[in-house]
């Protein structure tokens, strides 16, 4: 019970009585519910893609397989699951940088990336990415050359991208972990540069 | 289906964007019905594409305002109620939604192809923005569960899927941003020979 100056979010009331109706009919239960939760906040985030990116940079065979089946290639290093059976890694190249995004829902590489942050979801980046990108990446803070293409991924189907970012000049023969700890979520998206 | 959830390219939620390093859940219910809807799909109750489609058909201005995992909510709330309150488990879900299938596809890469004009009522991962569009096919990915009859109790369909890619010109005219692109993975039945 919340105190009585506290606004109730009707939401969460909503959510409880449908969490209440699910568990009578024995559908839910808060053990199942904390293990997917527990999975999706442990197992699953950024530090996965991170991983992969950094031996992505570091072998080069490994980054063959990478771009040729995403999946697989995730797969010898322990990362699957759901929204990402079938998993495209796009390269950022000197003339080619590439942005991922679902405009009709929220579609997203769970096993690499996690789940997404909020602005992926909105309204916002999804109506207007594939539209400006340039003018999107530019309120993002990157400022990307006339003469770079742009190459938007809408995952409309249930295949799901991840951007390859370009190796930070400088870095040769920084370990992987310490070549992963650079690597964020956004610059997987395609919004940032490392 | 012309819903509001087809926002690519919209005008009118242009608010700047930034990235926010921020938690995946604001509040408690959000998880609680993210696990719950996981769930509920995990258990057969209902099919990720009718889950999709369960969120299109809100009501257009509760999906604006309910934010995220309002919507996944209001759909879990709607595909409860349309099974009268007791949600049947059924097959359990497969991992992935890919099928092999008999035919060869009909385009190969580097194929010019044009999208069709459809505006189904249903369930139809087409976007409005790219439709009756040319495009070139980018790659081949497989054989797909066909979301236009899953969302639908119509059965699987599966057909071949392509990735195609779209001039910006082409998908927005004389305004789009130079040296732009937008990839979109289309089912087959969405396309014709260019």
């Amino acid at each position: 019970m919340s105190p009585p100056h506290e606004k109730v979010d009707p939401r969460a009331v909503r959510t409880e009585a449908l969490e209440t109706l699910l568990t009578e009919q024995g559908l839910v239960s808060p053990d199942a519910i904390d293990a997917i939760l527990r999975h999706y906040e442990q197992d699953v985030g950024p530090m996965n893609g991170a991983r992969v990116v950094a031996r992505a940079w570091t072998d080069p065979a490994y980054r063959e397989r990478l771009l040729a089946d995403g999946y697989s290639a995730i797969s010898e290093l322990g990362f699957g699951g759901p929204q990402g059976e079938q998993l495209v890694v796009v390269e950022n190249t000197p003339t080619v940088n590439n942005i991922v995004v679902c405009t009709l829902c929220s579609c997203y590489p769970w096993p690499v990336l996690g789940l997404p942050p909020s602005w992926y979801k909105d309204p916002s980046y999804r109506s207007r990415l594939v539209r400006e990108p340039r003018k999107v990446l530019g309120e993002f803070g990157l400022e990307v050359p006339e003469e770079v293409e742009l190459r938007v991924w809408d995952s409309s189907a249930e295949i799901r991208y991840m951007v390859l970012p370009e190796r930070p000049a400088g870095t040769e023969g920084e370990s992987e972990p310490a070549l992963a700890a650079r690597v964020s979520r956004d610059a997987m998206i395609g919004v940032a540069r490392l | 289906m012309d819903g509001i959830h087809d926002l690519g390219g919209r005008h009118g939620f242009g608010a700047s964007l930034e990235t926010r390093d921020e938690a995946g859940f604001h509040a408690a219910w959000e998880s609680r019905v993210f696990a719950m809807a996981s769930l509920l799909m995990g258990r057969g109750c209902f099919n990720t594409d009718e889950f999709r489609h369960a969120i299109e058909r809100l009501d257009p201005v509760a999906y604006l305002a309910d934010g995220y995992y309002g919507r996944w909510l209001g759909a879990a709330e709607l595909l409860v109620r349309e099974a009268g309150g007791r949600p049947t488990p059924g097959r359990i879900a497969d991992r992935t939604a890919k099928r092999r299938l008999d035919s060869d596809p009909r385009f190969a890469v580097g194929d010019r192809v044009v999208t069709r004009n459809l505006h189904r009522a249903g369930h139809c991962r087409l976007p409005a923005y790219a439709r009756a569009r040319r495009g070139v096919v980018e790659m081949l990915q497989g054989g797909w569960v066909l979301p236009d009859s899953n969302a639908h109790g119509k059965g699987e369909c599966p057909e071949h899927v392509y990735c195609v890619r779209f001039d910006g010109r082409e998908l927005w005219g004389d305004d789009a941003e130079p040296g732009t692109s937008v990839c979109l993975d289309v089912f087959d039945g969405y396309l014709e020979r260019g």
